[in-house]
C-alpha cells in the first residue's frame, strides 16, 4: 500500500491550506473567546467550508455527500488544525456524520446526512460518562415503551453539546449486554422535554457540554441500529470511534506541525548572548527530535486514513491502526506543545502570544476519544499481548 | 514490460532458481559477504549468489552494462516483495553494494567503474571503509591519514579505526588528507586500494560484547596508483559525505527488526519482545507485567511508525534521487529504536539474559547478551546519534551553525 497522496488529495490538500491561511487565522478562535458569543464558532468561515464540500467529503454520493473518501477529509482537517480552526466539521460531520453512516438504515440517513453535509442540520455525539474516555462504560439506558424508547442517563465531553439541534446519544438497549455489546444510537431533539444541556467552558475555547437526560422520549424513527445484532453493533461502534480517533489525530498532525513551526521561526530570531538561539546545540538536538517525532506522526496518520478507504481492511486491522495513531500523535503532542512553550520562554507563557493557543487545544484533543495510555492497552490487547 | 508481467516472470524464476535451504533468514555465520577468500557454510548459499548475480539481481538497479540488473524502481520493489513472499535470504551482503557502489557509480570514471562494479555485483571483491582514525571520530574531516604524490603514486602514511572486518576485507575505500595546507574538508582525497598491498597491517579490537568485527589498519608507505583516486584531487569530503547517507540508510534498516518479524517469517521468540515477555513469565494471552506491558506497547508503535517512515521516505524521494538529507532522521531513529529493543529483550528474558557463555542458558539467550551490547555501537558507528541530530538541526531544519555565529567562519 503506498501512502502518497493521489492528484486530487493532493488538490483537496493545497486548496484546504490556502483556505485556512487567508481566511481561517488563529486570531479568529482568540476573538471567540474573547467576543464570547453563543455559537462559539465563526458563522461565515462555517459558511465557506461548507460551501467548498468539505461537509460532505466522507459521506456517500446517495446521501448527498461527494463520496471523496477519509483520506480527504484528513488532509482538510490536518490544514485545519494549523490554526485550530473551530467548526462543527469535527461534531457535526466526522463524528455523529460517521455515527449516522454505520449505524442509521438507508431512509435515516437519506433523512439526515444530506442536510448535515448542507450545514441545515448540526449534530452532536454523546459517547463519554466519565472523565476517562470509556467506550464499554456506557450506563445511559434507552427502556423500550410503546411507539418508542425513554432514555436516563448523563454524558460528558460532548462537542458542539450547546450548539447542536440534535443530539446522537449513545445508550443500552439491552440491559444484559456488557462492554460496547448491546448499544443503539438515539437522535434526540434539543428542545426535548427532559433533556438538560449545560455548555463547560473548555481550555481550549471549543465548543462543549454534559447532558442530563431523564425519562427523555425518543420515538422508533429516531432510533439507529434497533435492528442491528449486539456483536455487530459493537464492532460498528468501534469503528466509528476510530474514524473519529484518526480524524481527530490528523487535526493534531496539523496543529503540531504549526506549534512546531513556530517555535522553529522563533529560534531563528531571537538573540541571546549575542547569537541566535537556534545555534545552541541543546536546543537544536530537542528540535531535530521533534521534526523526528512529527514526521513519525505524519507517516501513522498517512497510512491510518489510507487503511480507512481500503476496501480491504478488516476491523482489527483498522483498530490497531487507530490506536497506534492516536497513541502515537497524542504523546508527540504533548512533546511539541510542551517544547514550544519552554523554547519561546517568557513569550511563550504570554496570553498575547499565539503558543498557548496551541498546549490547550493539544491536551484536550489527547485525551478526546482515549489517551495515549488508553491506547497503548487496546494496541497490546489487539496484538496478543 | 508490462509490471504484471514481470511479477510473473520473477515469481517463476524465483520457484526455479532459490535453493529451499535459501528461504529461510540466515543465521549469523552463514551470511554472504563474498570476497576472495569467502568460505560458504552451505553450498546452497553459493549457487544462489551466482544465479542472483547472473541476473544482476544482487544489484538490481544498477546499469546492465556495469552487470547489474538494470531495473527500474517499480520492478526492483517487485523483486523485492518477491523475494520477501518467500522469505528468501539476501544472496550477497556487502558494504560495496550498500556503500560503495552507489556512490561509485555517481562519482568514478568509466574505467574505474568497470573495473569495480562487475565486481561488487557478483560478490568477488569484497570492500572495507577507511574512515575513521584515533584523532577523528565524529570530526571526521580532522582526519590525518596523508597521501603524497610520487610519481605516478601515492605514498599512503597513518592509520584508520573501527575498520569494519578489514582483517577479512580484500579492498579498502580509504579517506586521505592530499593538502595539508588550506580548510580541512577541502583537503581530503578518496582513493581505493588493494588490502594486499605492501604496507598494510590489520588488528582486530575485541568489543564489550567480545566479538572483534572492527580492526585497526595502520599504512606503511603504502604505494597507490594515482588513477585509483576517486571524483579528483581534494574533492573527497563530497563524496565522503554522500557515501555516509548510503551508510545511515544501510543502517536505519535495524529499526525495522520488530516490524520485519512479522508471524509470516518469525524464526525465533526472540523475534517478538512480547512473546518473549510472556514465555519467560509463564503468561499466555496477557502480559503480567503492566509497565512492561505498556513500554513494549510503545516500543512495538514506535516502530510500525519508523518503518511507515522509512517507506514513506522511499516513496517520495524521486526516481534515482538516492537518499537525501532524511537518511539521518531514519539512521537516528532506527538505531535508538534497535537499542530500546534489545533493552526490552532484557527486561523480558530477566536472569537468562545476563549469561555470557556456557551451561544454563541456550544459543538464543546468549545471542541476546551479546547481540545487546553489540547493539550499543549502533547508535556510534556511521555518525553518532548525536551527530545526526546535528544534521537534521542544520541541513533539514536550517538552524544556524553557532562555530560560523562565533568565529564567522563556515
Amino acid at each position: 500500500m503506498s501512502l502518497a497522496l493521489n492528484a486530487d488529495q493532493e488538490l483537496l490538500q493545497d486548496s484546504a491550506k490556502s483556505f485556512v491561511a487567508q481566511n481561517a487565522p488563529l486570531s479568529v478562535l482568540r476573538q471567540l473567546r474573547d467576543g464570547g458569543g453563543e455559537r462559539g464558532f465563526d458563522e461565515k468561515i462555517w459558511a465557506h467550508m461548507i460551501e467548498l464540500g468539505w461537509t460532505g467529503i466522507a459521506i456517500e454520493e446517495s446521501f448527498g455527500g461527494f463520496n471523496f473518501g477519509h483520506v480527504g477529509l484528513g488532509v482538510v482537517l490536518e490544514e485545519t488544525g494549523r490554526t485550530l480552526v473551530s467548526s462543527p466539521l469535527i461534531p457535526s460531520v466526522l463524528l455523529s456524520g460517521t455515527a449516522i453512516s454505520y449505524f442509521g438504515s438507508d431512509v435515516q440517513k437519506k433523512q439526515l446526512l444530506p442536510k448535515v453535509v448542507k450545514g441545515q442540520l448540526l449534530l452532536a455525539l454523546a459517547v463519554d460518562e466519565l472523565p476517562i474516555h470509556s467506550p464499554n462504560h456506557i450506563e445511559s439506558a434507552a427502556t423500550k415503551v410503546d411507539g418508542g424508547y425513554r432514555i436516563n442517563g448523563t454524558k460528558t465531553f460532548v462537542l458542539d453539546g450547546h450548539v447542536a439541534d440534535k443530539l446522537v446519544v449513545v445508550a443500552r438497549v439491552d440491559k444484559d449486554g456488557s462492554g460496547s455489546e448491546g448499544l443503539s444510537l438515539f437522535v434526540v431533539d434539543n428542545k426535548a422535554p427532559g433533556l438538560n444541556i449545560q455548555r463547560t467552558s473548555m481550555v481550549d475555547c471549543r465548543n462543549c457540554a454534559n447532558l442530563t437526560l431523564i425519562d427523555v422520549y425518543v420515538d422508533e424513527e429516531n432510533c439507529l441500529g434497533a435492528d442491528i445484532d449486539i456483536e455487530d453493533s459493537a464492532s460498528k461502534f468501534a469503528r466509528v470511534l476510530d474514524i473519529g480517533r484518526i480524524g481527530i489525530a490528523s487535526e493534531m498532525l496539523g496543529s503540531m506541525q504549526a506549534a512546531f513551526d513556530l517555535t522553529l521561526s522563533y529560534l531563528k530570531q531571537r538573540e541571546q548572548f549575542g547569537v541566535l538561539i537556534g545555534s545552541f546545540q541543546g536546543l537544536q538536538h530537542r528540535a531535530a527530535t521533534m521534526y523526528s517525532e512529527i514526521e513519525l506522526c505524519r507517516s501513522a496518520v498517512r497510512a491510518a486514513l489510507f487503511e480507512l478507504d481500503n476496501l480491504e481492511s478488516s476491523d482489527d486491522s483498522v483498530a490497531r491502526m487507530a490506536s497506534m495513531t492516536k497513541a502515537k500523535v497524542s504523546d508527540v503532542a504533548q512533546l511539541v506543545s510542551n517544547e514550544a512553550i519552554q523554547m519561546h520562554g517568557g513569550i511563550g507563557m504570554t496570553d498575547e502570544y499565539d503558543v498557548g493557543f496551541y498546549i490547550k487545544r493539544a491536551r484536550v484533543a489527547q485525551q478526546f476519544l482515549g489517551s495515549a495510555a488508553f491506547h497503548r492497552d487496546r494496541y497490546a490487547s489487539l496484538n496478543s499481548f | 514490460m508490462q509490471l504484471s508481467a514481470f511479477r510473473a516472470e520473477v515469481r517463476s524464476w524465483l520457484d526455479i532458481n532459490c535453493p529451499k535451504s535459501m528461504r529461510a533468514p540466515a543465521v549469523q555465520d552463514e551470511v554472504v559477504w563474498g570476497g576472495r577468500n569467502f568460505q560458504f557454510k552451505n553450498p546452497d548459499s553459493k549457487m544462489w549468489l551466482e544465479r542472483m548475480a547472473g541476473k544482476g539481481w544482487t544489484c538490481p538497479m544498477w546499469p546492465e552494462e556495469f552487470g547489474g540488473g538494470g531495473l527500474s524502481r517499480d520492478e526492483s520493489i517487485i523483486l523485492s516483495q518477491e523475494l520477501l513472499r518467500i522469505n528468501a535470504r539476501p544472496a550477497l551482503t556487502s558494504f560495496g553494494i550498500s556503500m560503495l557502489g552507489p556512490v561509485l557509480l555517481e562519482s568514478a570514471s568509466y574505467e574505474q567503474k568497470l573495473e569495480h562494479i562487475p565486481k561488487i555485483i557478483r560478490g568477488e571483491i569484497r570492500w572495507c571503509q577507511g574512515y575513521s582514525e584515533p584523532g577523528s571520530g565524529s570530526d571526521l574531516a580532522s582526519l590525518a591519514t596523508r597521501a603524497e604524490a610520487d610519481g605516478d603514486d601515492y605514498l599512503i602514511n597513518g592509520s584508520k579505526v573501527w575498520t569494519s572486518y578489514a582483517d577479512k576485507a580484500d579492498w579498502i575505500f580509504c579517506l586521505v588528507r592530499t593538502d595539508v595546507d588550506g580548510p580541512k574538508h577541502g583537503g581530503i582525497s578518496f582513493i581505493l586500494f588493494d588490502m594486499e598491498t605492501t604496507g598494510v597491517s590489520t588488528k582486530p579490537i575485541q568489543l564489550i560484547s567480545g566479538s572483534s568485527p572492527f580492526c585497526e589498519t595502520f599504512f606503511d608507505d603504502v604505494r597507490v596508483p594515482a588513477k585509483n583516486l576517486v571524483g579528483g584531487v581534494n574533492n573527497g569530503w563530497a563524496i565522503a559525505k554522500r557515501l555516509l547517507q548510503h551508510e545511515r540508510t544501510m543502517i536505519s534498516g535495524f529499526g525495522l527488526a520488530d516490524s520485519l518479524n512479522s508471524d509470516s517469517n518469525h524464526a525465533s521468540i526472540m523475534d517478538k519482545v512480547e512473546e518473549a515477555a510472556m514465555h519467560y513469565r509463564g503468561d499466555s494471552g496477557r502480559l503480567s507485567d503492566p509497565v512492561l506491558r505498556d513500554e513494549i506497547a510503545k516500543f512495538k508503535i514506535d516502530s510500525e511508525a519508523f518503518a511507515l517512515t522509512s517507506q514513506r521516505s522511499l516513496e517520495e524521494s524521486k526516481k534515482g534521487q538516492g537518499p537525501t538529507a532524511t537518511s539521518s532522521m531514519l539512521k537516528n531513529y532506527g538505531c535508538e529504536l534497535n537499542k530500546r529493543r534489545y533493552e526490552l529483550l532484557l527486561q523480558a528474558l530477566g536472569s537468562q539474559a545476563l549469561g555470557w557463555e556456557g551451561s544454563g542458558f541456550d544459543t538464543e539467550e546468549l545471542g541476546v547478551t551479546r547481540e545487546w551490547l553489540r547493539s550499543k555501537a549502533n547508535s556510534i558507528e556511521g555518525g553518532t546519534s548525536e551527530v545526526q541530530l546535528n544534521v537534521i538541526a542544520k541541513r533539514v531544519l536550517g538552524l544556524p551553525d553557532i562555530l560560523s555565529m562565533r568565529k564567522g567562519r563556515d
